[in-house]
């Protein structure tokens, strides 16, 4: 099948939040702190604009509770008194005119008395900059299996390590943007979003209102990551809060500039191993660190620890683990949802760290993989036992066996012996990450989505599940196709607008095919059912049952119906952290082969293998899509992407200055499925979306480790951390002049 | 904010005359970058040189090839002499921005913009280009090398504009360009260098290592001296005579001159029997 | 012209069309706001993503960095004027993913396919330099690019042998 919106978009018809026709609307800008933190003295406006012409919109403007309703509820929809970040929202302007309204946001001064902030996560901050509980630490998790300080006292080799990730911004290639209105007594939202659903909630926070007066639609949305999974709702409620005191629609677009400086971001991170190992490699016990900058709030910083931490291990086998994980408060604009949501992070520790250890040991990196890779019948740090029938040696060797990697590594060796100025290497990573919400979040979030049989004999899919780029609305129809044997002009999906659809969850975490396509096949049984056809009646006698229906039901609704209700296999314990994490998990090996050029420091990769065994392959163009699209955004965090921080907030705020990957920059990604359905997913289906992101940042940093001689330590590995590496770590007397 | 339409060179001159304080923009590749911002930022006077045909196209005479100040990129790009008599020409132009940005900027735009990291500046410099200048009472010609002062300052009239660039046909026993930036398309200069010889005679440009585009003529005195070299450490005193590179968002000074120096040595390697 | 702007005239996707300009508009803004083309979008507004990007006079350009009175007189050809026919290969190879680069991306693909001589001197990689996509890894685009190269068009019979 092909990608059902896929012409729309071609051919430029795709309507995002900024194509929507509509008359007579304002263009609202938002007024920032000057400072990272401080007290709010007091806003000035200039004399040189006629403020007559404007809507200004402050916190007493805010019907209800002046939060952003989300984990907690320490966000101010716009600053009152104090301010925490620099950018934080303070004011709002609308005006007709977009350059009346960019001089005006100009002309207004917000005067900060300012005070110390916290600029640095990983120092512990004095007391005068103490400004979230009595330590500053958002959240605290802690993760324990077995004995681990016994294990590292006995163990025969105990090797620390130290690691570190910066931040990265999304760069969906649509900025943030909201369109609001309101009409008959219901504010109403159009634009970018992975979370309608969010969106409502927070509207009913801050707004005062019951749902029945809110309605949320997502317009066509251009990437999202998790960029558009929290975030999207302080900009809904800001685009609201000017059209009701304006009494017209309001545009709020964000232009390139504001988006990067103001956004969240993955969250950088610190993570500390100490692991005890035999001679063979063998791990014996796992003391593992998390840090990671929270921001100025906590938005979704715990749960982003939470899958740090579970994932911090690696997909490996060891009796003795303790992961200790905080997130902190800093003065920076809050980090937040981001592909991988914290697992990229503590698992290019992880697999940086097994490289150190077979480095210092001796041993290769495949054997010190193939020894721990956790078997079936093993647990994971959580204690959870993977039976899930995937073999994890095979996916490394497939990857090793597709990327040469014997070969190219006596090659290489050669290469580099004879070569003045370039130095090759290849790098690999095993890894795994968990699909769908963790824990017992799946069951909190409590999904529901709808089959709908129009009069017609169509059949219309309803959810809040989101397309954003990743398929969902292609998947979706080929899984209500497949499972009603119905063709696909018999199938539409409905908008996702709150008025219209039930709430199925937010489109994150790699959920939306594994666990609302389930979902969908459950609510397409049920209509089926409600027809009163059986199991095996085939698609044309569904749709004359559907339309048979509605000829002796006129006028009422027939809606197949699917909840969610959790596998019976998962038990989670939140409050000890111990149990099954996640329902399925995706595993990967990845094989990255680079260049290092020795005049100017630049890494190039030469050829990328991605292995990964990711339950039954519902698409594979979509699939394959989505890996070597994340491949391509991890290999931008590996290498190229670094936030300069000024005052806690990125000051490359231009994509001159923050650099992507182009065409040019990336080898075409190689990309193979391995494939062991998972019974609970759709048609055996495992989430997939952030997979890919995991394991590029190690694979490559191990590559540069072995074609320098170096043991990089942090990413982005930009060519000036390289000549670091290079002139630092090794002997001056080197043969790298 | 106020912009000036002229259609021919004689009313762009008279333009520019009565309208000393007026920005000219051609491709805009620079000068419109975020461009609602800037111009709500201030209210100018433009001067758009897009509709005058005098400085569009380029042409061969024996002794040069003669570049209209509006001249872009993708116009050397395609031209297949170009390519085989002045490489450093398309090999430069290849590496500014992508076509997008190929197809607008100018030759003189890169020029008259005076970045310290302007990509076609250090080539032509390399080949020793001559300017021409006009206001409307004169042409004066000035070569390239003398043309920049400081940062952003130039030998250039309130009353000229810049409509040719003269680069001579001549053969070169050694010619070569290469240029650093951020990733490998679509960067801005980090560093770049770009030399030529000729009967011993050496230019060596550097770009984004000093406030202007700058010839490095120490290290051109040293390297038709002879002096041996036996690692990018012995080009460094040199090199720090000529250029001043400094810590900004895009790169440090460290890493600029530590590349430069690399750059130099292993290329120079291979056609200088001093340098081992 | 100062304040009220200038009339101009333009060729847009073969048509003549006539538009007040202001001094601070762009040919994006033109496009997007003043003729009602949404199709060109904006990525970035510093010409580094070529989500604007339409072909003037031909050759493609990011129409964030024009401004509009630049436009006057000149042949300007968006993303709506690629028959959609044409675009089998790019939607066959997975070329769009979220959809926001895709119409900058077609239009430096359909330059790429109407010169096909492009190919002699460039790699793939090189033209598509300056189209960011976040989405696909490019691979998806450069495949679909490839096939578009390779296929006959509809009503250019021969194609390219």
């Amino acid at each position: 099948m092909k990608r059902v919106e896929g012409l729309s978009k071609l051919t430029g018809r795709e309507l995002y939040v900024d194509d929507l026709p509509v008359d007579g609307f304002l263009w609202g800008a938002t007024v920032r702190s000057p400072a990272a933190r401080g007290r709010i003295r007091g806003i000035r406006f200039d004399d040189s604009v006629d403020w007559s012409e404007f809507t200004v919109v402050d916190h007493r403007d805010i019907p209800g509770t002046n939060a952003i309703f989300l984990i907690e509820e320490d966000q101010p929809v716009l600053a009152h008194g104090r301010v925490r970040h620099l950018h934080e929202p303070v004011l709002l302007l609308a005006h007709p005119r977009r350059e009346e309204l960019r001089r005006a946001v100009e002309a207004v001064h917000v005067d900060v008395d300012a005070e110390p902030p916290v600029l640095d996560f990983r120092l512990t901050p004095d007391r005068e900059r103490i400004q979230y509980g009595d330590d500053n630490v958002l959240k605290r998790l802690r993760i324990e299996k077995g004995e681990v300080e016994r294990a590292l006292a006995q163990a025969p080799h105990v090797i620390e390590g130290v690691y570190e990730t910066g931040a990265q911004e999304h760069v969906y290639l649509e900025t943030q943007g909201m369109l609001a209105w309101e009409e008959d007594g219901v504010i109403t939202i159009a634009g970018s979003m992975q979370c309608p659903y969010y969106i409502v909630e927070a509207f009913e926070h801050a707004l005062g209102r019951t749902p029945d007066r809110i309605r949320i639609i997502q317009a066509a949305t251009g990437g999202g990551f998790g960029g558009k999974e929290e975030f999207p709702s302080g900009i809904a409620l800001h685009a609201a809060l000017l059209a009701l005191k304006a009494g017209r629609p309001v545009k709020l677009i964000y232009d390139r500039s504001e988006d990067l400086a103001v956004t969240t971001k993955r969250h950088p991170s610190r993570v500390r191993h100490r692991t005890g190992v035999d001679g063979d490699g063998k791990l014996l016990g796992q003391d593992i660190e998390v840090v990671l900058d929270g921001g100025a709030y906590v938005t979704l910083s715990p749960v982003v620890l939470s899958r740090s931490i579970i994932h911090a291990a690696g997909p490996y086998a060891c009796d003795h683990v303790r992961i200790d994980g905080r997130a902190m408060f800093t003065n920076s604009p809050p980090f937040g949802a981001f592909r991988g949501f914290g697992a990229p992070q503590s698992l290019f520790a992880c697999e940086r760290h097994m490289d150190r250890i077979a480095a210092e040991l001796g041993i290769d990196p495949v054997e010190i993989r193939k020894i721990n890779l956790i078997r079936d019948g093993d647990s994971t740090a959580t204690g959870q036992v993977i039976a899930d029938g995937a073999d994890r040696v095979q996916v490394l060797d497939r990857a090793l066996d597709l990327a040469d990697y014997y070969e190219r590594r006596t090659a290489h060796a050669g290469f580099n012996a004879a070569e003045p100025t370039r130095r090759r290497g290849i790098g690999l990573a095993t890894f795994f990450h968990g699909a769908g919400f963790t824990g017992s979040g799946e069951l909190f979030l409590d999904s529901e989505v709808h089959v709908a049989g129009l009069p017609d004999g169509r059949i219309e899919v309803r959810t809040a599940n989101v397309e954003m780029g990743q398929g969902t609305l292609t998947v979706f129809t080929s899984l209500v196709c497949d499972r009603l044997g119905v063709p696909a002009e018999a199938v539409t999906i409905a908008p996702a607008d709150t008025s219209l659809v039930p709430n199925s969850g937010p489109t994150v975490a790699s959920r939306t095919v594994m666990v609302v396509g389930g979902l969908l096949e459950k609510a397409s049984d049920d209509l089926r059912t409600r027809t009163g056809l059986p199991a095996d009646a085939d698609g044309r006698a569904i749709r004359e049952a559907i339309r048979e229906w509605h000829r002796s039901h006129p006028g009422e609704p027939l809606i197949g119906k699917a909840k969610y209700e959790q596998p019976e296999h998962i038990h989670w314990d939140d409050e000890t952290y111990r149990g099954d994490a996640y329902g399925a998990y995706a595993w990967g090996a990845y094989v990255a082969d680079v260049e290092v050029d020795l005049r100017t420091f630049a890494v190039s990769v030469r050829d990328f293998v991605a292995v990964q065994e990711v339950g039954r392959v519902l698409h594979e163009t979509l699939a394959r899509g989505q890996i070597q699209g994340g491949v391509v955004q991890a290999l931008g965090w590996a290498l190229l992407e670094e936030c300069k921080w000024r005052d806690g907030a990125m000051e490359n705020a231009q994509l001159t200055n923050y650099v992507i990957p182009t065409a040019g920059d990336v080898p075409p990604i190689r990309v193979e499925f391995l494939e062991s359905p998972y019974p609970h997913g759709a048609r055996g289906a495992k989430g997939i979306g952030e997979l890919p992101f995991d394991g590029v940042a190690p694979a490559v940093a191990n590559a540069v480790a072995g074609a320098t001689g170096t043991d990089p330590a942090s990413v982005p590995l930009t060519p000036e951390t390289v000549m670091d590496l290079i002139l630092r770590q090794r002997p001056p007397a080197g043969s790298l002049t | 904010m106020t912009v000036f339409l002229p259609r021919d060179l004689d009313e762009a001159l008279e333009l520019r005359d009565r309208h000393p304080g007026a920005t000219a923009v051609a491709g805009g590749t620079d000068l419109c970058v975020l461009w609602p911002e800037r111009v709500a930022a201030r209210r100018d006077e433009w001067l758009d040189l897009s509709g005058v045909a005098e400085l569009r196209g380029h042409e061969w005479t024996d002794g040069a090839l003669i570049l209209g100040a509006g001249t872009t990129y993708w116009d050397v790009i395609r031209d297949r002499r170009a390519g085989e008599e002045l490489p450093l020409l398309v090999e430069a132009a290849r590496q500014v921005g992508a076509v997008q940005i190929q197809t607008r900027g100018t030759w003189g735009g890169n020029i008259v913009n005076a970045s310290p990291a302007a990509d076609g500046v250090p080539v032509l410099m390399a080949y020793d280009a001559v300017l021409e200048l006009r206001s409307r009472s004169e042409t004066v010609e000035l070569p390239l090398a003398d043309f920049y002062l400081g940062y952003k300052e130039m030998r250039l009239a309130p009353d000229q504009l810049l409509t040719r660039i003269h680069v001579p046909r001549r053969t070169y026993d050694l010619q070569w360009f290469e240029k650093v930036g951020s990733r490998s398309a679509q960067a801005i200069t980090k560093v770049g260098v770009a030399v030529t010889r000729r009967d011993g005679e050496w230019r060596v440009v550097a770009n984004s290592v000093a406030p202007t585009v700058r010839r490095c003529r120490s290290l051109e005195s040293l390297l038709a001296e002879g002096l041996p070299v036996s690692g990018p450490a012995d080009l460094m005193g040199a090199l720090e005579s000529d250029v001043t590179p400094i810590d900004d968002i895009r790169s440090t000074a460290e890493y600029r001159l530590e590349v430069l120096a690399r750059l130099l040595y292993w290329r120079l390697r291979d056609v200088c029997p001093s340098i081992t | 012209m100062s304040g009220d702007g200038v009339e101009i005239r333009l060729t847009l996707n073969g048509e003549q069309v006539a538009a007040r300009v202001g001094e601070h508009d762009r040919l994006l803004d033109l496009l997007r706001y003043g003729l009602r083309r949404t199709g060109t979008k904006e990525g970035c507004g510093e010409g580094e993503c070529g989500a604007c990007t339409v072909l003037l006079d031909g050759v493609p350009v990011n129409s964030c960095l024009v401004p509009a009175w630049q436009a006057r007189g000149r042949s300007v050809e968006t993303v709506e004027a690629v028959p959609e026919e044409e675009l089998a290969a790019l939607l066959e190879s997975g070329a769009t993913q979220c959809g926001a680069c895709t119409p900058g991306v077609v239009m430096t693909a359909w330059w790429v396919r109407r010169n096909r001589e492009l190919v002699d001197t460039h790699s793939l990689r090189e033209l598509m330099a300056g189209n960011l996509c976040r989405c696909t890894g490019y691979d998806g685009i450069i495949d679909g690019l490839a096939a578009w190269l390779a296929s006959t068009a509809s009503g250019e019979p021969g194609g390219p042998g």
